[in-house]
């Protein structure tokens, strides 16, 4: 059943032109507020301010006067909680829920954040504070040798056998672990096969392996028939090298596009020219920056030391034999001993490990970012990313090709080679 | 100049490789499968070297208490370090996983690129992130025994006193050095850095349609966290704070440094003394001669086994994760 309309009479036209031609009427009925939970006014910075400050005021009221609290740790972590209860009870009553629960998750988080950087400040500027006065030339380039601890004294001997001990053991872990990684990392990339995934899976399980058990495995593999040695802690560091930068190397090779492999291919070259001269140059800076990465762990690494250098007072410059010292290992035993002298010599090697760690760090750093810009500006991915399992880069490889320039050098092949592959 | 078709000859493909491409594939494969012989190796050489102490000591090794490997009546086991790992690892994670994750919550949602026009707060937050994950352990656990322990004491004292009741608050000892708890909180801000890496990864993850959705129906910023973010990441997160618990169960270096090396059972987070498998290699080695160190050698193998299961359960969880995310 249908209505009936009528013919258009010019009134009904004129109604609609009326209609028209008038200006939208305001909505006068309950105008809808719209909810900005990320506004944020100058009276919020006073609500916010005020919350801490009361909050404060509660915590000093209740724990130290009421309950005798002492220390600064204990208070933070009382007044923490209390100021967020009482930021989120503040703008529940002058806004409404939601806002009041965004605001309160936007603090917790900055929170987290502000907890998570104090202790690589304050740790920061304890090894400097207590590293610093005795770092002096003569620190640096004299060993413990001949040195005797007395209460009182403020000659501490110096770190040099450490030091060199130190650099010997990570160069011949490095010699022996990178390399080894890196063709690690092309099996599982680039060549493939049967045991592509187990490989893969070791690799992720080796990489949790405790330091120690390292260790604990170069100590009966290597120390029980040779002896003590640096190179055997070598072969621990390089057991803990291995897994971190072959997964490095891995996510950095998943990166370069597979264009580039397919042009190598079509230009017929062979499977190791490509890799050798397409794949590894493309990921050259990534491939430096896991690299240096995984030696910047293996600096500070002390646990493996103990059952395999042993530590030493003098000066043994050869790795393959007696025992040997090593920065970390000089830092954990020193700052074990009652003489406040033997402790300073703790604390100095402690800063040349930190600050040999940091350079090493700095400079994977500057690399990775000199990566990313090439890639197109886009903000630094954590080096982590290129050492350790990452979701996101594996996701990230179709669009994040890193644009390098590359040559293929390939001699022309001359005009009778169509038979070389026939043999 | 013309090019005629005689002069440039289609390349035949062999269907047989080179030699120098078998040989390439060769060594890779080779490296490739050191890896795996290195894990088999290190799980064979640890249980033949701890033979004598599993025979000295049979199954009670993981009943044992006490740590005497010399004399006439050795009697050792891991049973205090074994509980003692696990307790600090618990700590642990629950002083890293709340920071952890709203760290990396910051980082990926929260921070603005460039704080006041010029500080490039996200990248500085992630090199920093970075950078603690590199810094030797033996430097946390300097910071952890000269800096951190004065301060805590107060917190282990207040905790004594008024939450005492708690068994595991109790106090049995004379001071609150050195204890469970304080080596708890120096392993947990040493897993921070892995958590927060690893959970940015995955948050990042999160699809940018799904987002937008919420985001254009209203939703606030911690709405879109807990309705789109949590759930699209809860696989990863529960791999990556697995991954975090890996670290914390094999700190050796750091908790040697602060414990004092107890073996009784300890419960008592609170109270001096404590004892866990990783520390107890690095500050019993050297001592209780040949069978002390095989003991030492059945307690690493006990670690090793125990954070194999863990990373193997945890890089499961990861992938099965992201493979449903594909």
């Amino acid at each position: 059943m249908t209505t009936e309309l009528g013919p258009l009479t010019p009134d009904d036209v004129d109604d609609v032109l009326d209609d028209l031609s008038e200006e939208a009427p305001e909505p006068t009925a309950r105008p809808l507020k719209r909810i900005k939970p990320r506004e944020f006014k100058t009276s919020d910075i006073g609500v916010l301010a005020l919350s801490g400050l009361s909050s404060f005021s509660i915590v000093w009221i209740l724990f130290t006067q009421l309950t005798l609290l002492s220390g600064p740790l204990g208070f933070v972590v009382m007044w923490l909680p209390v100021f967020l209860g009482l930021y989120w009870f503040v703008n529940r009553q002058l806004f409404n829920r939601q806002v009041a629960v965004d605001r309160l998750i936007g603090s917790i988080v900055t929170v987290g954040a502000i907890l998570m950087m104090m202790p690589l400040v304050l740790l920061t500027v304890f090894v400097f504070q207590r590293g610093l006065p005795q770092l002096t030339w003569h620190a640096l380039f004299s060993t413990q040798q001949g040195v005797v601890y007395t209460p009182g004294s403020h000659n501490i001997g110096g770190v040099k056998h450490a030091l060199i001990g130190t650099i010997e053991q990570v160069l011949i872990a490095a010699v022996i672990g990178v390399p080894a990684a890196v063709l690690t990392a092309i099996f599982i990339n680039e060549v493939g096969g049967r045991f592509t995934k187990s490989v893969r899976t070791v690799v992720t399980a080796m990489s949790g392996t405790p330091a120690i058990v390292a260790g604990v495995f170069i100590y009966s593999l290597w120390v029980i028939p040779f002896g003590y040695s640096g190179f055997a802690g070598a072969l621990a560091l390089a057991i803990i090298l291995l897994p971190t930068i072959t997964r490095g190397t891995e996510e950095v090779l998943k990166v370069v596009h597979n264009d580039l492999r397919e042009a190598s291919i079509a230009l017929a070259a062979p499977e190791w020219r490509t890799v050798w001269s397409v794949v590894l140059p493309t990921a050259r800076s990534g491939l430096i920056t896991s690299i240096l990465l995984g030696i910047a762990v293996a600096i500070g690494e002390t646990a493996p030391l103990i059952m395999t250098i042993f530590g030493s007072q003098v000066m043994n410059s050869n790795p393959f034999s007696q025992p040997q010292a090593a920065l970390s290992l000089l830092a954990y035993k020193q700052i074990k001993l009652p003489i406040q002298s033997q402790i300073d010599l703790g604390y100095t090697s402690a800063l040349v490990l930190f600050i040999m760690v940091f350079a090493v760090f700095i400079l994977a750093r500057l690399l990775s970012s000199s990566l990313s810009r090439k890639g197109g500006g886009k903000s630094k991915r954590s080096i982590l990313s290129y050492t350790r399992w990452t979701p996101a880069s594996a996701m990230e490889r179709q669009d994040e090709g890193p644009e390098t320039e590359f040559e293929l050098e390939m001699e022309p092949l001359p005009p009778d080679s169509g038979e070389r592959d026939q043999r | 100049m013309a090019v005629t078709a005689t002069e440039i000859k289609p390349i035949k493909i062999g269907d047989r490789r080179s030699t120098e491409d078998r040989a390439f594939r060769g060594l890779t494969r080779a490296a490739g499968l050191t890896t795996f012989l290195i894990l088999v190796l290190i799980g064979i050489f640890l249980l033949w070297q701890a033979i004598p102490a599993f025979r000295s000591q049979g199954i009670s090794f993981f009943t044992n208490t006490g740590w005497q490997t010399s004399g006439a009546h050795p009697k050792f086991g891991v049973a205090s370090a074994l509980t003692g790992t696990i307790i600090i690892s618990v700590i642990a994670l629950i002083v890293a996983i709340p920071v952890s994750i709203a760290c990396a919550l910051f980082i990926n949602e929260y921070a603005p690129l460039k704080v006041l026009g010029f500080i490039p707060i996200k990248n500085f937050l992630t090199a920093a992130v970075d950078l603690m994950a590199a810094v030797p352990s033996i430097i946390y656990g300097m910071w952890g025994f000269f800096v951190l322990q004065p301060h805590m004491t107060g917190l282990s004292t207040w905790l004594t006193s008024y939450l005492g009741f708690i068994p595991f608050f109790k106090d049995s000892a004379v001071t609150n050095t050195s204890s469970l708890f304080i080596c708890g909180v120096i392993v947990g801000i040493m897993c921070m850095p892995i958590i927060t890496s690893l959970c940015r990864e995955v948050f990042s993850l999160t699809p940018n349609g799904e987002r937008e959705g919420a985001m254009s129906l209203g939703a606030s910023r911690a709405r879109v966290i807990r309705d789109v973010v949590f759930p699209f990441s809860k696989g990863g997160m529960i791999g990556s704070i697995m991954l975090g618990l890996g670290r914390a169960l094999g700190e050796a270096i750091a908790v040697a440094v602060i414990i004092s090396l107890a073996f009784p059972l300890q419960f008592h987070i609170l109270s001096e003394g404590g004892n866990s498998i990783a520390a107890l290699i690095a500050t019993q080695w050297g001592s209780g001669g040949s069978l002390g160190t095989s003991a030492l050698l059945a307690a690493g193998l006990v670690l090793f086994v125990l954070t194999l299961i863990i990373n193997m359960v945890a890089s499961r969880i990861v992938n099965k994760s992201l493979a449903d995310r594909r």
